[in-house]
């Protein structure tokens, strides 16, 4: 057993225990802290079921940024919809048998690696190239975007350029997976695109990628328009009527 | 005192971007408020000498209260979606007026005190401890926001700017570094009963007057009738309706419609006043206390229907909050809000918006007009913010723009659309909402308003629009003071219920 495999399987079991962890006590955060007032965007669905329409549309379609600003829906949906598909052609790595559909999604997932990588780009490119959203640019995202640019390119250095032993990669995760520690192959490629892969499950529970979970639990996305209907008391709120 | 010399904005039929322009409304701050007006309302009188300390544990106990606050803090990615979306950037080219960039000015301090990267890595993460300049931007650009909500609409997670700004204006406060317009109104309201500070006696009078006007102008005996126990319904309206042009029109215009209908109706000296600037000012207490005088007044006169009149942010009050806060809606099974609601009728909608009951007796053919009346206006509808999206009239989504149209049509013969794309939901703000309209922000005001004007401008080229009708008292008062300034004449504004009042036939004449 190399040094490498061992410190690739406590970085993985690490980023893994720092990703759910850190997210399941945000989530339980966001789910404990109460929005006191209703506050949807309206015009906004009456109905939970409407509710739960706008929320898909907003998180399949990004139906609010297409109504803001075609360039970053355009990139922005780019690169979400190809990371889909590439997450979902990586469960080839981590299911044995392979499941029916992660076969089928195989040539797209592989075509999605560069729409992925262009997306960011464009992204990126806006942070340059656009006065407004130069100004409001940090470090970290400049940093997330190399990040998730440097997965992309460096998965797909391996399918093109560099190949490594997918079989053996795969039974490494598969080993990790069933706590049984196997070899992983020695490939400078795939310690940069694993490295890179750990770092982003480490950095999501502590930066903006909370947007993911947080889309699902903004107020002005979820609530239904109906407070003349329904009496809406947070806890905190209704002790005031105690004095 | 001077405003500082400004120019204003050319106008274009929708505005350009404006290239950024740093500190372009950096001398832009509202007055300050006394320590006798702080002191009025609970709040520290002057700025208390461990604001730093205090300002971030009022933060960290509102991100404990408000799951908008902390979830609009975190998810925001900077895509700049939203960059663009702000009727003070587009007006001002102050990089500090994008939405994202007023949001930062707190998100920085929220990183630094309340995240693990903001801690461990603040450059890299823009986090930034809250010293004294970035406390005074808080107190400049929180007072550069008219909380409208249009950011909201265009961001992928639906982050509300009027919520950050809300959480900021709470936390000044609650150091003393509040702003002396919104406090010294809500001193006024508590002990008065409303903004303007206008006494009961005093009411009665303009009532009495405003009587003799219809009368003399009509032949009608119109009835505008105050503290009457056992009325149908309770208007709750505008202080500013009550005095101001031209928002009596619309007071003179909602006293016809209720006396053509036959509902019997009172106003209240208690609750005289449909605002609540307890919202602008971010403050739960403060925007409780002030919405439970409705709830009080409602409960003493024993009314079966409460109305609200043209005001924006009064109606989201109402709409979206007063359940809540005061228990009149409906759906309640606690107590506290079963005592007010068994005593509605919930055959109507509670509360109801005036234009609401003016459209339900149009379809119900209660009303009659004379759309001929209207004729020397050419009419267009500016959708007001808060109305527009933070609440909603009818049974629809969406019902707060139809509605409102609905009746102008049947009301008056020349009716125009502002471009799309700066009404509905994505109306521009008049630029004087949210407890900004006091003359020391005239710049920021006059500067805010132009992509309205922009899109005034084009309906007034092209098809001879000459009244802006609207359904709120800031936005009447803040068009009032701008539109000359756009080379408009300042009478072109007036309410839904003005133009009501021209065309409605009452009972005599048919």
């Amino acid at each position: 057993m190399s040094a490498a495999t061992i410190f690739f399987a406590v970085l993985f079991y690490a980023a893994t225990a720092i990703l759910v962890a850190g997210l399941a006590l945000k989530i339980a955060d966001y789910f404990r802290t109460p929005a006191p007032l209703k506050i949807p965007t309206t015009p906004a669905p009456t109905t939970t079921g409407g509710v739960v329409l706008r929320m898909l549309r907003e998180v399949a379609l990004f139906e609010s940024l297409f109504k803001s600003n075609l360039w970053i829906w355009a990139f922005g949906i780019l690169f979400h919809g190809a990371l889909l598909l590439v997450l979902m052609r990586h469960l080839r790595y981590f299911t044995e048998p392979v499941w029916f559909w992660v076969g089928w999604v195989q040539p797209f997932g592989l075509y999605a690696g560069f729409a992925m990588v262009a997306g960011l780009l464009g992204l990126w490119g806006r942070r340059f190239l656009v006065e407004r959203i130069r100004y409001i640019s940090t470090p970290s995202d400049h940093l997330m975007l190399a990040l998730l640019a440097g997965i992309g390119a460096s998965g797909l250095a391996m399918k093109f350029l560099m190949h490594t032993d997918i079989v053996a990669v795969k039974a490494f995760f598969l080993g990790l997976m069933r706590f049984d520690v196997q070899p992983l192959p020695a490939h400078p490629g795939l310690y940069i695109h694993l490295t890179l892969v750990a770092a982003l499950m480490i950095v999501f529970p502590f930066s903006k990628l909370l947007h993911a979970p947080g889309v699902f639990f903004s107020p002005s996305r979820n609530q239904a328009d109906d407070p003349r209907e329904h009496r809406h008391l947070a806890p905190w709120a209704a002790e005031l009527e105690k004095n | 005192m001077a405003a500082a010399e400004f120019t204003t904005p050319e106008l274009q039929d929708f505005p350009a971007i404006p290239a950024l322009k740093p500190d372009a409304m950096a001398q832009s701050k509202p007055f300050v408020a006394s320590d006798k007006i702080n002191a009025a309302i609970g709040f520290p009188g002057e700025l208390v000498p461990d604001w730093e300390q205090k300002a971030v544990g009022r933060l960290g106990e509102l991100l404990k209260k408000y799951r908008s606050l902390k979830v609009y803090l975190d998810a925001c990615v900077h895509c700049g979606a939203c960059t663009d979306k702000c009727h003070y950037f587009l007006g001002t080219g102050d990089p500090k007026n994008m939405p994202v960039a007023r949001q930062d000015l707190m998100r920085g301090v929220y990183r630094r005190h309340f995240t693990l990267a903001g801690k461990l890595f603040p450059k890299l993460v823009g986090a930034t401890e809250l010293t004294r300049e970035v406390l005074d931007d808080w107190y400049k650009y929180y007072h550069q926001c008219s909380e409208c909500r249009r950011c909201s609409v265009f961001c992928p997670y639906g982050i509300d700017t009027a919520e950050i700004t809300m959480a900021g204006r709470e936390i000044l406060d609650s150091v003393g570094y509040g702003q002396k317009y919104s406090n010294e109104i809500i001193g006024k309201v508590h002990k008065i009963g409303n903004n303007l500070g206008l006494p009961g006696p005093a009411l009665a009078d303009t009532l009495q007057g405003v009587e003799e006007d219809v009368k003399e102008d009509t032949g009608v005996d119109v009835r505008y009738p105050m503290d009457v126990k056992g009325a149908e319904v309770l208007l709750v309206t505008p202080s500013a309706d009550f005095f101001a042009e031209p928002h009596i029109d619309s007071l003179i215009g909602y006293g016809k419609v209720f006396h053509a209908a036959g509902i019997s109706w009172t106003l209240s000296s208690k609750a005289s006043e449909a605002g609540n600037f307890g919202m602008f000012i971010g403050n739960y207490e403060q925007l409780r206390t002030i919405a439970l005088r409705i709830r009080e007044a409602a409960l003493e006169l024993g009314v079966k229907r409460i109305v609200v009149g043209e005001c924006g942010h009064a109606w989201r009050v109402a709409y979206s909050f007063w359940n809540t806060l005061t228990g009149i809606g409906a759906g309640a099974n606690d107590p506290f809000a079963v005592q007010l609601q068994s005593q509605l009728d919930h055959r109507h909608k509670q509360p109801a918006h005036i234009c609401e009951v003016t459209w339900d007796l149009i379809q119900r053919g209660a009303l009659k007009f004379d759309r001929s009346a209207n004729d020397h206006r050419i009419v267009t509808f500016h959708d007001s913010c808060n109305v527009a999206r933070a609440s909603r009239m009818g049974d629809t989504p969406g019902g707060q723009f139809e509605i409102p149209r609905a009746i102008i049509r049947a009301v008056a013969n020349n009716y125009f659309e502002m471009a799309p794309g700066t009404t509905h939901e994505a109306t521009f703000c008049c630029g004087g909402g949210g407890g900004v309209l006091t003359d020391e922000l005239l710049e920021l005001r006059v500067k805010g308003a132009m992509p309205r004007m922009g899109a005034l401008k084009q309906v007034a080229d092209q098809h001879g629009v000459n009244f802006l009708a609207t359904i709120c008292a800031i936005c009447k008062a803040q068009f009032t003071k701008v539109l000359p300034y756009y080379q408009f004449n300042r009478g072109m504004v007036g309410g839904v219920h003005q133009l009501v009042s021209t065309a409605i036939r009452l009972g005599s004449n048919d």
